[in-house]
Order: C-alpha cells, then sequence, then structure tokens
C-alpha cells in the first residue's frame, strides 16, 4: 500500500497550482476553475486519511464539499454574467466598481 | 507495485493537466485541461477505494459543473483567446507564494517522516487494510451520523440556486 505522505504531496501539488491560478490569471472564470482545482486537492486529502483511518467520515465531507463546489459554481457563474452584461468584461483588472 | 503504476501515472496526468490548465490562454482549452484532471482525481478515488465518490466525482462534476463552465464560456464569447497584457509582477508574485508554500509545506512532511511518534504521519497499519467496499457505510453515515448537515447542505444548494438564478435573470424593469 502507499504511504499517505504520496497523496498529501499530490493535494499540496493541486492546491498550489491552483492558488497560482487564482493570484495570476485576470480571467474571472479561470479564477473560478482555479478554485474548482483547489476544493479537489482538498477532497483527494479527506478521502486518503479517510481510508488510511478506515473511517468513511472523510469521505462524508469529500461529498459535503463536491455540494459546496456545486453551489460556489453556481452562484460564481451567475454573478459573472450578470458583471458581463453591464460591463461586457471578464477581467479582474477591470472590476474595480468598489474600489475607491 | 502496482499501486505504485496507477497511483504515479494518475497523478502525472492530473498534475500536468492542472498546469496546463492555469497556463492556457484559451478560457475552453482551460476547463478541458480542468476536466482531464477532475478524471485523473476520480482515478485516485477508485484506488482509494472510495467507489461513491468516484462516481459522483465523474457525475456531479464532469458531467455537472464543467458543462457549466464550458456553457458560460460560450455564452460570454471568451472561446476566443484574450489579449495579452504585460503583467508579469502579478504571476511572479503568484509563483513565490505556491513557492514559499510549498516549501514550508515539505518541510513539514519530510520533518515528520524523519521523526516517528511526533509527525502527523503515523498511522495505524492495522486499520489501514479494513475498509470493505463502502458506499454502504457511507451511506449509513451520511443519513445517520451526518443527517443535520446533510439537510442543511440541501438548504444550501436550494439558496446557490434561486440566488444563480436571480443574479442571471434579465432585469425587465431597469432604469
Amino acid at each position: 500500500m502507499m504511504p499517505i505522505g504520496h497523496y498529501l504531496f499530490l493535494s499540496l501539488a493541486l492546491l498550489l497550482i491552483g492558488s497560482f491560478g487564482v493570484i495570476a490569471r485576470r480571467n474571472v472564470i479561470i479564477v473560478l476553475m482555479s478554485i474548482e482545482l483547489i476544493l479537489n486537492a482538498v477532497n483527494i486529502n479527506l478521502v486518503a486519511f479517510s481510508r488510511y483511518y478506515g473511517e468513511v467520515a472523510g469521505q462524508v465531507f469529500a461529498l459535503f464539499i463536491i455540494a459546496d463546489a456545486a453551489a460556489e459554481a453556481a452562484v460564481g457563474l451567475g454573478i459573472m454574467i450578470a458583471f458581463f452584461r453591464n460591463r461586457e468584461t471578464v477581467l479582474a483588472d477591470e472590476m474595480d466598481l468598489l474600489k475607491w | 507495485m502496482l499501486d505504485r503504476v496507477i497511483f504515479f501515472s494518475f497523478a502525472g496526468i492530473a498534475v500536468i493537466s492542472a498546469l496546463l490548465m492555469v497556463t492556457r490562454r484559451n478560457a475552453i482549452h482551460s476547463a478541458i485541461c480542468l476536466i482531464t484532471t477532475l478524471l485523473a482525481t476520480a482515478g485516485i478515488f477508485l484506488q482509494l477505494r472510495a467507489e461513491f465518490l468516484f462516481i459522483s466525482q465523474i457525475i456531479v462534476y464532469v458531467g455537472g459543473i464543467m458543462v457549466l463552465f464550458i456553457f458560460v464560456i460560450m455564452l460570454v464569447r471568451l472561446d476566443v483567446p484574450l489579449p495579452r497584457v504585460r503583467s508579469r509582477w502579478r504571476q511572479w508574485a503568484a509563483f513565490f507564494v505556491a513557492l514559499a508554500v510549498f516549501l514550508e509545506a515539505a518541510v513539514v512532511l519530510l520533518m515528520a517522516r524523519k521523526t516517528p511518534g511526533q509527525g502527523l504521519l503515523i498511522l495505524n497499519p492495522a486499520a489501514a487494510d479494513k475498509l470493505p467496499p463502502n458506499t454502504e457505510d457511507l451511506a449509513k453515515s451520511l443519513f445517520g451520523t451526518y443527517l443535520l448537515p446533510f439537510e442543511i447542505a440541501s438548504i444550501l444548494l436550494l439558496v446557490a440556486m434561486v440566488g444563480a438564478v436571480v443574479m442571471a435573470k434579465k432585469r425587465t424593469d431597469a432604469p
């Protein structure tokens, strides 16, 4: 059986790639996709620990995280469509209505 | 041995397509790469004996969320690459943040491996091979111990659905 460190490193790598995308990209849709990637990395951690402790609680939490990701994607994309209708842009740099 | 081959092939696919996802300029290509990452993650769930999560990852993430993303990308006409703007400092900042966090976590994990008995990698090896096919256990846990969070999640999904409809609806009484 694989040592758990491998799964933790995989999850860490996906988390960091996702946070790179959140910080570096200007396209809001790709930022949202990077957030999905981060949530997915968390799921890998939960499932790995669930497997190694022989408990199913981690899988239950991973299911909740999937539901949460679905809700977040729906609301985020709804906000994005409303914003695109008003301002005709999806770039994070140009979303400065609340900037003082 | 077979475990290793399966894990490293799925992990390699996941990490490489995640890297492609954050670097492609065309949003549709990014979405396709993210779908590949999610499918590889589903394979890793299967290797970890989480059958129900494997199938719900494919159905919910790939079949639901990513289709929604692709719909929106095509709706706002992002399937052509955006003009390139020089914002190098932001990419360097993101790179250094990611590198710093990676080094920190890698040091913690390696230290934990070097000093057994105090680290976080110490697990009971007897429990490790005692997870039978467990969809039934998952259902019992979900509808027993975690019934209240389950109901709260359903309310969350309802609220998100109403919110998304309200956000995306065209206002008819716009001034």
